[in-house]
């Protein structure tokens, strides 16, 4: 009885999950295809939930649903493409576009199928709790949580080089007004401006 | 069956009051901050103005409720269920007494961060769906401020779950039996306070919606209630940083003679008081400032209360 609640439960999410994936990637308007991509990665957390790995599924919503997609509605929110950014795309999205992609998703189904029912999927549900995540992280894999913090590292050095404000040369350099006065200041011209 | 019935009483049970009082605390903050800046407040509805919510309810829902014709509409409807229900939803970790509260969750902490962090998405929807300069402006300002602001929001938890050990609401309160967590947690009490207004952008940190610069912010475009769902939700988000910092920093129902539920409740209301008082007395700062103010001292404060919480944990 609770298995057969589960089982449908993770099916529906499932379906839930390839819909809105397929969705996502067949929508005009960004900012639509932006909404079924959370769909998706919301569905993505439960079915991790069903699969015993609880805290897998909080940090699929915090971090992908809640701080990465945020991100990716900024940029589009930028960029306000409005009926314009929909014109566009429905000319670029013709429908022989979908013939290749189409085709190579396909091999990776046909190769996909026969691996599932071939049980290549061994670990069955077991809780995972979040004490067992820490100490795998922090213990057989030390090595990649560091190595992750470098590229992490590299990224925030690289961001803070870019917003750097202009150097400002001359002899008061507290003084931001003045310098505009003197009209000394170099100035980048921003890229892709205009 | 007993057990069903006391579950669906509890659902339903704190659906009702958490909506409810958030809808009641519209008239509070209003009538507090008349109180503390010499004047009455709306008092004119029933006895104090108590009916002053149902006088609203009518007019909002009297009105007429516009979908402007330049507007995203499906994103433009979707926008404010996703404000009430994320807040609603976290609601449903909240331990508010022994065999009261929704569900028992192991990664209950985890489940309030997430939905806290989705909460961005009613705003930024909202905002981009509106098609409209000021609503841009503030759904831009609210994205950067909600991002940063949820940073310290769970940094400054992490020290509570060291000490705790767990990130089980329930767990949590009854680890703070000998001593609330708020005597070796203080920093991260300050830390939590002032992330959780952030997060439900109230002054002095409500620049995604300051009407002195963006009109009304990212719901300029709302009306009817559609915008009440918006104000509602804010109200529910203060009430639910209110109990989390009573779950986490001030033990919860737990507390000497009185029943649990009462000292819940008494905790809360004297937290949401201090958010409406905070409303009333302090200016909004420049948005640069507030940005500034989270990444230089917010953010090497949650670090070092992080760090010498650990510390202290190991030795």
């Amino acid at each position: 009885m609770q298995d057969t609640f589960f089982l449908v439960i993770f099916y529906v999410t499932a379906a839930v999950a390839v819909l809105s994936t397929l969705l996502m990637i067949s929508r005009l308007n960004a900012v639509h295809g932006l909404l079924y991509l959370i769909v998706s990665s919301l569905s993505l957390a439960i079915i991790f939930y069903l699969l015993g790995a609880p805290f897998a599924a909080a940090l699929e919503v915090i971090i992908y649903a809640g701080a990465i997609m945020i991100l990716f509605v900024f940029v589009v929110m930028m960029l306000n493409m409005g009926h314009k950014g929909v014109e566009q795309e429905r000319q670029w999205l013709k429908p022989g576009g979908w013939i290749g992609p189409g085709l190579l998703a396909l091999v990776l189904f046909a190769v996909f199928v026969p691996a599932l029912s071939g049980g290549l999927v061994s670990t069955g549900p077991r809780l995972v709790s979040a004490k067992a995540v820490g100490i795998a992280l922090f213990g057989p894999y030390l090595l990649v949580v560091e190595l992750a913090s470098f590229l992490l590292l590299a990224g925030l050095i690289g961001a803070y080089h870019i917003a750097r404000p202009p150097e400002i040369t001359g002899d008061d350099s507290d003084s931001l007004t003045s310098a505009r006065h003197h009209d000394d200041i170099a100035i980048e011209p921003l890229q892709g401006a205009g | 069956m007993s057990s069903i019935t006391a579950n669906i009483l509890n659902v339903v049970g704190i659906l009702v009051f958490v909506v409810a009082s958030a809808a009641m605390l519209t008239w509070v903050e209003r009538r507090m901050l008349g109180i503390w800046q010499e004047r009455y407040g709306p008092n004119r509805v029933g006895p104090f103005g108590i009916l002053q919510v149902a006088a609203d309810m009518i007019k909002l829902l009297m009105k007429e409720d516009w979908v402007p014709p330049f507007a995203d509409r499906f994103v433009f409807v979707v926008a404010p269920t996703i404000a009430m229900f994320v807040v609603v939803a976290a609601y449903a970790v909240i331990p508010m007494a022994p065999g009261i509260g929704v569900i028992d969750l192991n990664i209950g902490l985890l489940f309030f961060l997430a939905m806290t962090s989705l909460s961005a998405y009613s705003v930024m929807f909202g905002a981009y769906a509106s098609d409209n300069k000021y609503a841009l402006l503030g759904g831009l300002r609210a994205a950067a401020q909600m991002l940063s602001y949820e940073v310290f929001l769970g940094l400054s938890l992490m020290g509570v779950v060291m000490l705790a050990g767990t990130f089980n609401l329930r767990e949590i309160v009854l680890a703070q039996q000998e001593q609330w967590f708020v005597i070796p947690q203080f920093l991260a009490m300050l830390l939590f306070f002032i992330a959780g207004i952030a997060e439900s952008h109230r002054t002095p940190f409500d620049l995604p919606e300051a009407e002195h610069e963006l009109t009304a912010g990212f719901h300029t475009e709302y009306s009817g209630m559609k915008f009440g769902m918006f104000f509602i939700g804010e109200y529910v988000s203060v009430l639910l940083t209110a109990s989390m910092m009573v779950v986490l920093f001030f033990g919860g129902w737990l507390g000497p003679v009185l029943p649990p539920l009462v000292w819940f409740l008494l905790k809360t209301s004297i937290l949401v008081l201090l958010m409406i008082l905070i409303r009333g007395a302090l200016p909004r700062p420049r948005y640069d400032q507030l940005m500034a103010f989270g990444w230089k001292v917010m953010l090497p404060l949650a670090m070092i209360n992080l760090v010498v919480t650990g510390v202290l944990v190991l030795v």
